[in-house]
């Protein structure tokens, strides 16, 4: 379908718009105004789709994004900050659904499109289609999976069977023996086993993969979402969505490999999945029968109120707890009192690219407190306490000395080099890793067990 | 003898009619093999279409990485509300010239799924954004 000269204009604003969009999250202050140039970029878009020839009658579509559109709103206005990560997952699997829907419609009207007629579909057409169709499907299920990993519909545990990689290799091979058939003969059947096979695919590839690395998950399927809308945008021969789909894309493939950075993990063996799964039994009793110090809050405080630095290093744990206003009216009075109080960010702590962050904004913690890694894990060393909450094997001193351990070469926070660790933790059991933390066992080293929020809560009272 | 002539006429009619007939089935057949290949336009488009995908890689390679930290999760949400822009798609099936009722039902469908997150992704990446105040601005 070839696009008369003015809306391929429009179409390039709205693109131009999207790269303002991802341009202005340099900073907070931009990002506000990048939101307003996606919310623009795409209302140009979608007025200008609405005044194609080829578009006739809008009461429909109208009606769907009324419909839609005001279930989005309400979804994202009710939602917890702390069910992010889930609802990114629900959010990827929609874009999926919609490419396959989209490829779909295309496949039964190539008219509409300008690709050809029934039966007489254009080659390249057909394997664009052909490939969107599959990234969408694996995209669905595979975020419907995700979700229901963070939601914790399923359990987080990485889930792995014999055969499963022999089984995923059948299915791609599978995938591609159906995109030649469907080339070869243009057969709807053909086109929903393309679509069947893909949905399987996408359950078989991330039921394997544990709570934990949601993280480069939830970014994989973010940079999938965006291939299917490219893929989309070959079929609809429309610059638009091949600039966009190529934007995040990328986008969700930067964010995957600094997550998988953050970890000292190969892409590809966060997707073979299975970690964590065997590992608990292999580095069990590194601590041996050495004695724990186990702290009350009366204690916490006591340290903190004698400090002159303190830094806060949140993990899930804390997202579980919802302790993030705890801890911040903690910090309150900590700063009251005159000691400085920061927080450091592991780029991996959480669920989802800068979770933690979130969390603590969403506490109104100044961002300016707020530290990544490389920034403040020299300051370790000139501090007077460290607080973990949540967190376990971003602080596992392990990972720089214990070539045997899993998290071996995992850029770590620290914090073992402050004066004083205070640890909140719920039991002294492994973290998500099943590594033993040889932390607990150090003699500056003091265990605060219980519930994250309510050992803040406990700190807070007994500060006062 | 007129009779005879009238039947020639005739047969010779019928002849035409079916050379017209198959003129037309082959002309049939090479518009719509024209339209599947869509002429020249469209293997012209495949080169440009991956030329501007190219390119748009690496635009969005260096604005990512630009991205502070910190925005991680305000820039998914952004990147899931932009990726909806399949939208375009959606609405062309959902309201075609020729209709189709499995295609346009499919477009509205798809109009649907794209606009919760097109609504819900830009909400709540503007809800996210709110949240991050300065040190200054407390209180």
């Amino acid at each position: 379908m070839a696009l008369d000269p003015l809306s391929s204009l429009l179409y390039l604003v709205s693109g131009v718009c999207f790269i303002m969009a991802l341009r202005g999250l340099s900073g907070p202050e931009t990002a506000r105004t990048g939101v307003l140039y996606g919310m623009g970029g795409m209302a140009i878009a979608i007025a200008t789709t609405f005044a194609l020839k080829s578009v006739d009658g809008v009461f429909l579509p109208i009606v769907g994004i009324m419909v839609g559109g005001s279930v989005g709103a309400i979804i994202a206005k009710k939602v917890e900050m702390t069910a992010l990560p889930q609802l990114m997952a629900a959010f990827h699997s929609l874009v999926g659904l919609a490419a396959v829907f989209i490829s779909l419609a295309a496949f039964y009207n190539p008219l509409a499109y300008g690709i050809g007629a029934r039966g007489t579909i254009a080659l390249n057409s057909l394997i664009e289609m052909g490939l969107g169709a599959a990234i969408g499907a694996i995209t669905f299920t595979g975020s419907v999976v995700a979700f229901g990993k963070l939601q914790g519909l399923i359990s987080g545990k990485p889930m792995t069977f014999a055969g499963q990689h022999l089984l995923n290799a059948a299915l791609g091979g599978a995938l591609l023996l159906l995109l030649l058939a469907l080339c070869a003969t243009e057969w709807d059947i053909v086109f929903f086993a393309i679509i069947a096979v893909a949905l399987v695919l996408g359950i078989t590839l991330i039921v394997p993969i544990g709570g934990a690395d949601m993280p480069v998950i939830v970014s994989m399927l973010n940079s999938y979402s965006g291939w299917a809308a490219a893929g989309i945008g070959f079929t609809l021969q429309n610059p638009l969505l091949i600039i966009v789909g190529a934007l995040v894309g990328a986008s969700g493939a930067i964010l995957s490999y600094i997550m998988c950075k953050g970890m000292n993990r190969s892409f590809l063996s966060v997707l073979l999945g299975g970690f964590g799964g065997d590992a608990a039994t292999a580095a069990a009793a590194v601590g041996g029968d050495k004695p724990v110090k186990v702290g009350s809050a009366d204690d916490a405080a006591f340290i903190l109120k004698n400090a002159s630095s303190v830094i806060i290093i949140p993990g899930y744990g804390m997202a579980v707890a919802q302790a993030q206003h705890a801890l911040r009216e903690m910090a309150d009075v900590l700063k009251h009192e005159g000691v400085q109080v920061r927080y450091a960010i592991h780029p991996v702590a959480g669920r989802m690219p800068g979770h933690m962050n979130v969390l603590l904004a969403e506490a109104n913690v100044p961002y300016d407190e707020v530290l990544e890694l490389e920034d403040i894990n020299r300051d370790f060393a000139q501090t007077d306490v460290a607080f973990v909450i949540g967190a376990n094997d971003i602080t596992n001193p392990a990972a720089k000395t214990d070539p045997k351990s899993p998290i071996y070469g995992m850029p770590i926070l620290d914090v073992e080099k402050a004066k004083t660790v205070l640890f909140v933790k719920r039991s002294l059991g492994t973290g998500y890793a099943g590594v033993d933390n040889p932390l607990f066992f150090n003699d500056n080293t003091m265990m605060l067990l219980g519930d994250a929020k309510k050992m803040a809560e406990d700190i807070i009272k007994a500060l006062e | 003898m007129s009779s005879e002539l009238l039947v020639n006429d005739a047969r010779d009619l019928a002849m035409r009619s079916a050379d017209l007939a198959q003129d037309l089935t082959t002309l049939a057949g090479n518009i719509s093999l024209q339209a599947a290949q869509g002429g020249d336009t469209h293997g012209t488009f495949l080169m440009m279409g991956i030329t501007i995908f190219v390119l748009a890689c690496f635009v969005g390679y260096y604005v990512v990485w630009r991205v502070t930290p910190a925005l991680h999760s305000p820039l998914m949400g952004i990147t899931n509300a932009i990726s909806s822009v399949v939208i375009v798609g959606a609405i062309i099936a959902a309201a075609p010239e020729e209709g189709y009722w499995f295609s346009t039902l499919l477009g509205f469908l798809a109009v649907i799924l794209a606009s919760v997150n097109i609504f819900g992704g830009f909400l709540i990446t503007r809800r996210m954004l709110s949240m991050f105040k300065r040190k200054e601005a407390k209180k």
